[in-house]
C-alpha cells in the first residue's frame, strides 16, 4: 500500500494504535545503546523465551530509551485495561518471574518503577497491588522534564512507522504539504523561536529563509547526527528511539526551503542508529512518504544516510559538507555560509538530530505553542545527557530558563552517594565548568555564554568535591588536540601547547608563569583558529581558571592537589586505627603493592604504589586516606 | 567598488576582493604561508590575522575575509600583533631551521621561541602545513597525487600510504610552490627523484644531445595542448640552438 492521501495516514494510525495498545499483554524493552550495554538484550530474550514456553500470548517489542537510563534495563508492560508499568533494573531473573506472574494473571511487582500515564490507558482500573506506585511523571527525574524532542523515546517501536503514525506522526508532513505554503512552513518556524539545538543557537527559521531565498538549484538539507562530545549520546538516542521524527523533520525542512535530496549523517560508531535509521528511511520509501509526489503533492524528496568515520570535526558544517563530497573532514573559512553556498557549491541547511525532531511538533501545533514554552528568546525544550557524579543519569528533556538547580538536584537528585556537588560541565568540550555557587543560574543560550560555557549539543557532566577540576580541564584538551583535524595553526599548535602546560601542572612540575603562559595560549586559539571547534577548545581552561583558580595555584604552588585526584601529588596510606586486614585492597592492588596478615592492619609499599586509588575506592573502612600534596 | 581604511588610510577595491589584497593594495605586507593568489583561499596558518576595529570589532584572518563597505582595519594593533607572534613562535619551535620562517618571525619581532624545540626525530622539520603543495597538485595541476594524512599534531603530507605514486607527473609544483624548501627533487640520470613523495619518474631524453629535461608522465600534456609539440621534443638548449640555426639559416640566405 501507498500512503497518498489523510485517510492512507489514517488507516496508518489505527493499525498502529491496535499494536500500541492489543487487546492482550504488550511487553517493550528499552532497547536503546543504553539499554543494551546493561544486559536488555538477554532480558528480551528471556522474556521471549518463557513466554514460549509458558504459552503466554503476548506482543514483545524492543523499543527505544525513556531516558531513565541509569534504572536500564527497563521494561514496560502494558496489560489492556490495567495501563502501563515501568518496570526498572530488570535482570534475567526478574524478567523469568514477571512472565510467571503474567502467565497467572497477575501483574509483577518486583521492580516496578511507576505507572506510565498514556492517553489512551488513563481509563485503566486502579492497579490494586501496585497501588502505591507513583506515575513516572511524578518521579523526582521525571516530574520537572517536558518532553517534545523525546515525545515517542521508548513509548513505541522505533522502526514501526504505523506506531509513529499513531502518536500523531506525519500529521505535520500532511498539514505542510497539502494545507501550507513552504513560506508559511517558515513562517511557522520562525514565530516558534526554534534556536539550532546543535549548540550555537542560530534561529532555525532564519537559516531557513536564507537558503529558501536563495535562487540557485538544486538545494540539499543535512541532518547532522556526528554528535561526539564525551558524555554526549543525545541524538544517538532520538535517531536509536524515534528515528521517524527527523525523518519527518528533515522531509518538512526539505519542503520549506525547496530542497529535494537530503542527508542524514550518523558517525559509524553508532550502528544502532545506523540501523534503526536505513530500516525507518527504507519503510519510508516503500510506503510513499520518500520519493516522489508525496501525499500527493507534488513535492519530491529522498533521503541517504551517509556514515561519518568518527571525526570530532566534522560536526562543524563545513567539515561535514567536505566529508560528504569525498574530500577531508576539514573546515573551510566561512562566509560563504552554507545557506548560501555549501554542499557542491549549492544553498545547504544542516540541522542537527533534535532540531530536526522538534520541526513535526511546530508544525503541527502551531508556533504560538511552541513559543509558549521556556523563556522570551529561549524558547522550547532541549534535551541534555545528565551524567557524571549525579544520583539520577540519564536523558532529560527540559524546557530552557530551568535553572540548573533544578537540574541538577531536583532532576538529578543531587551528588552521588551524598556527596557534594563542586561544578557542572555543560557544552562538551567546547564548554565550560561552572561552579556550585553558580547553580542558580538559568540554562539558556545567553546565560551559560556570559558565564563562561556554552549550551552545546546538549553534553551535561556532573562534578562532585572528589572531581580535580586542573584535571578536567587536561582531559578535554587530550580531547580537543587529538580531534583537531590540524589544518590550522592555532588549533593544531595551541591545543598542543596547552595540554603539555596541563600536564606540567598535573605532575606538579609547573612554574608560577605557565599559568601566565597558560592562558595567553588560550587567548590566541580562541581568536585566531579557523573554525569553531578551536575557537572554543580553550573554554575548558579559561572556564576553570576563573572559576578555580585556587586549584591552579595549590597544584603549581604548593604541589599539592586538593581533590586528591593527580596521581603525582598524592600519596595512599593505610590507617592501622581502621584497618580491619580484610585483605580487599591487597587482592584490588593492580600491582601488589599491599601487605600485611590477614586481620591485621595492612600496609602500602610507597615505591611500588602507582597512586590509582584501587584501594581507597574498595575500602569498606574507610581507612585509606589520601595524603594531598 | 568598496570602500574602506586600513591603518588610516582609505582603500576603494572592487566587491569581492578579499582584504589582504586590499591591505597589500596600500603597500603594508603581512606575513602569509598559506596564501597564493593562484589558489583559492585556505585559511590554515593564520599569519594575516588583522584586528576590525570599526563598525564592529574582530580579529580575522585577511585572506579568507571578503571586504565589506566602511571597515575600519588595523594591521599592527597590539591585539593583531600579540596574535601574529605567538602564532610565529609556534612555527619557530616547530621548525627551528627554516630560514623563512626565521626571517619572518624576526621580522615580527620574535628571534626566540618559548615552546622550545622540535624532538629530535622532527629537528629538520621544514613543513608549515600550509597546503599550497597538496592544493597546486590537486587544484592547478589536477595531479591529486598528495594530501594530508593523520590530524591534528600528527598532520603530514604525503602520497597515499607513503609509497611511490602514479598519479604524480613530476612536475615539480609542489616543491615550486612550498614556502619553506620542505620538499625535496633530485633530477639523477634518466630520473627525477621526489624524495618527499617517495616517488620516482622517468625523464624525457632529447632526441638531439641525449640530455634528460622533462618528466615522461609530462608527455600527457602533448594531447591536451597540441601546439607544444613541437617544445617537447627537444631540449631547451636543442631548442633554442635550432632556433638560431634557422635564423641564421634565413639571415644568410637573405644575404
Amino acid at each position: 500500500m501507498k500512503v497518498r492521501t489523510r485517510s492512507d495516514l489514517a488507516t496508518l494510525s489505527s493499525s498502529g494504535l491496535s499494536t500500541l495498545y492489543p487487546p492482550g499483554l504488550r511487553i517493550s524493552v528499552g532497547m536503546a545503546t543504553c539499554g543494551l550495554a546493561t544486559g536488555a538484550a538477554d532480558v528480551y530474550h528471556v522474556l521471549h523465551d518463557e513466554a514460549d514456553r509458558r504459552g503466554l500470548d503476548l506482543m514483545l517489542v524492543a523499543t527505544g530509551c525513556i531516558g531513565y537510563c541509569q534504572q536500564e534495563p527497563l521494561v514496560d508492560v502494558y496489560m489492556q485495561g490495567r495501563g502501563h508499568i515501568l518496570y526498572s533494573k530488570v535482570t534475567t531473573d526478574i524478567a523469568s518471574d514477571m512472565i510467571a506472574s503474567l502467565a497467572s494473571g497477575e501483574l509483577p511487582t518486583e521492580g516496578a518503577l511507576a505507572i506510565i500515564p498514556e492517553e489512551n490507558s488513563r481509563n485503566s482500573k486502579p492497579l490494586e497491588k501496585l497501588a502505591g506506585l507513583p506515575l513516572l511523571n511524578d518521579l523526582p527525574f521525571y516530574s520537572l522534564q517536558h518532553k517534545i524532542i523525546l515525545r515517542n523515546c521508548g513509548l513505541a517501536d522505533p522502526v514501526c512507522l504505523e506506531e509513529y503514525v499513531a502518536r500523531e506522526g506525519y500529521q505535520a508532513l500532511a498539514l505542510a504539504l497539502l494545507d501550507l505554503k513552504s513560506e508559511e512552513v517558515i513562517d511557522q518556524v520562525l514565530g516558534s523561536g526554534l534556536r539550532g539545538r546543535g549548540g550555537a543557537g542560530f534561529p532555525t527559521g532564519r537559516k531557513w529563509q536564507i537558503c529558501h531565498d536563495e535562487q540557485a538549484q538544486p538545494k540539499y538539507i543535512i541532518c547532522n547526527g556526528d554528535e561526539g562530545d564525551p558524555g554526549a549520546y543525545m541524538d544517538r538516542t532520538v535517531l536509536e528511539s524515534d528515528p521517524y521524527s527527523v525523518i519527518e523533520g528533515i522531509t518538512i525542512a526539505g519542503y520549506a526551503i525547496g530542497a529535494s535530496q537530503g542527508f542524514i549523517y550518523v558517525r559509524n560508531e553508532y550502528p544502532l542508529a545506523i540501523e534503526r535509521t536505513t530500516r525507518a528511511v527504507a519503510r519510508a520509501e516503500e510506503i510513499g512518504l520518500l520519493g516522489n509526489n508525496i501525499l500527493n503533492s507534488g513535492f519530491d524528496f529522498n533521503i541517504s544516510i551517509i556514515r561519518g568515520a568518527g571525526a570530532f570535526v566534522c560536526g562543524e558544517e563545513t567539515a561535514l559538507i567536505s566529508s560528504i563530497e569525498g574530500g577531508l573532514g576539514e573546515p573551510r573559512p566561512r562566509p560563504p555560509f552554507p545557506a548560501t553556498s555549501g554542499l557542491w557549491g549549492k544553498p545547504t541547511i544542516i540541522n542537527n538530530v533534535k532540531t530536526l525532531a522538534t520541526i513535526p511538533v511546530i508544525v503541527s501545533h502551531g508556533s504560538n505553542w511552541y513559543a509558549g514554552i521556556g523563556e522570551n528568546g529561549n524558547t522550547g525544550t532541549v534535551v541534555f545527557s545528565l551524567v557524571g557524579k549525579v544520583a539520577n543519569t540519564g536523558l532529560v528533556e527540559v524546557p530552557l530558563g530551568l535553572t540548573l538547580n533544578d537540574m541538577l538536584q531536583g532532576i538529578g537528585g543531587g551528588g552521588l552517594n551524598g556527596k557534594s556537588l563542586k561544578a557542572v560541565q555543560t557544552g562538551g568540550p567546547s564548554g565550560g565548568c561552572l561552579p556550585e555557587r553558580l547553580f542558580h543560574l538559568q540554562i539558556d543560550y545567553e546565560t551559560l555564554t556570559q558565564a563562561g560555557s556554552i549550551m552545546g549539543s546538549g553534553g551535561m557532566v556532573v562534578m562532585d568535591e572528589e572531581t580535580c577540576m586542573v584535571d578536567v580541564a587536561r582531559y578535554f584538551l587530550g580531547f580537543t588536540m587529538s580531534e583537531s583535524c590540524g589544518k590550522c595553526t592555532p588549533c593544531r599548535e595551541g591545543t598542543r601547547a596547552m595540554y603539555e602546560i596541563l600536564t606540567r601542572i598535573v605532575e606538579g612540575k609547573a612554574i608560577p608563569e605557565d599559568l601566565k603562559l597558560l592562558e595567553e595560549i588560550a587567548d590566541w586559539v580562541k581568536t585566531a583558529s579557523l573554525c569553531g571547534l578551536g575557537q572554543t577548545a580553550p573554554n575548558p581552561v579559561l572556564s576553570t581558571l576563573r572559576y578555580f583558580r585556587d586549584e591552579y595555584e595549590a597544584h603549581v604552588r604548593d604541589k599539592c592537589c586538593p581533590a586528591g585526584v593527580c596521581r603525582a601529588l598524592i600519596q595512599l596510606n593505610i590507617l592501622p586505627d581502621l584497618c580491619t586486614g580484610c585483605r580487599l585492597c591487597q587482592r584490588e592492588c593492580p600491582v601488589g603493592a599491599i601487605s600485611g596478615e590477614k586481620k591485621k592492619p595492612h600496609v602500602i609499599d610507597q615505591e611500588l604504589c602507582t597512586h590509582c586509588r584501587s584501594c581507597y575506592d574498595i575500602c569498606p573502612e574507610g581507612a585509606v586516606e589520601i595524603a594531598r600534596g | 567598488m568598496i570602500n574602506l581604511t586600513v591603518n588610516g588610510q582609505p582603500v576603494t577595491v572592487p566587491e569581492g576582493t578579499i582584504l589582504l589584497e586590499a591591505v597589500r593594495a596600500i603597500g603594508v605586507d603581512l606575513p602569509t604561508l598559506c596564501y597564493h593568489e593562484a589558489l583559492a583561499p585556505y585559511g590554515a596558518c593564520r599569519l594575516c590575522m588583522v584586528e576590525i576595529t570599526a563598525p564592529f570589532s574582530a580579529t580575522v584572518a585577511s585572506c579568507t575575509y571578503p571586504v565589506e563597505e566602511g571597515l575600519v582595519v588595523e594591521t599592527d594593533s597590539p591585539k593583531a600583533l600579540a596574535t601574529r607572534r605567538l602564532n610565529l613562535e609556534f612555527l619557530l619551535s616547530r621548525c627551528p631551521h627554516s630560514s623563512t620562517i626565521r626571517e619572518m618571525a624576526a621580522g615580527e619581532g620574535v628571534t626566540y621561541s618559548r615552546f622550545g624545540e622540535p624532538p629530535p626525530d622532527e629537528a629538520d622539520e621544514l613543513c608549515v602545513l600550509c597546503g599550497l603543495c597538496v592544493r597546486v597538485c590537486r587544484d592547478v595541476i589536477g595531479a591529486a597525487a598528495i594530501s594530508f594524512i593523520g590530524r591534528g599534531t600528527k598532520r603530514k603530507v604525503g602520497t597515499p600510504f607513503n609509497v611511490h605514486s602514479d598519479a604524480c607527473i613530476g612536475c615539480g609544483a609542489c616543491a615550486e610552490i612550498c614556502p619553506t624548501g620542505a620538499i625535496r627533487i633530485e633530477d639523477r640520470g634518466s630520473k627525477r627523484i621526489l624524495h618527499t613523495w617517495n616517488t620516482t619518474v622517468e625523464l624525457h631524453a632529447c632526441p638531439e644531445c641525449g640530455r634528460f629535461f622533462a618528466p615522461e608522465p609530462m608527455s600527457l600534456l602533448k594531447e591536451i595542448f597540441p601546439e607544444i609539440k613541437d617544445l617537447w621534443t627537444l631540449c631547451p638548449a636543442c631548442r633554442q640552438q635550432r632556433t638560431a640555426r634557422q635564423w641564421l639559416d634565413t639571415e644568410t640566405d637573405k644575404a
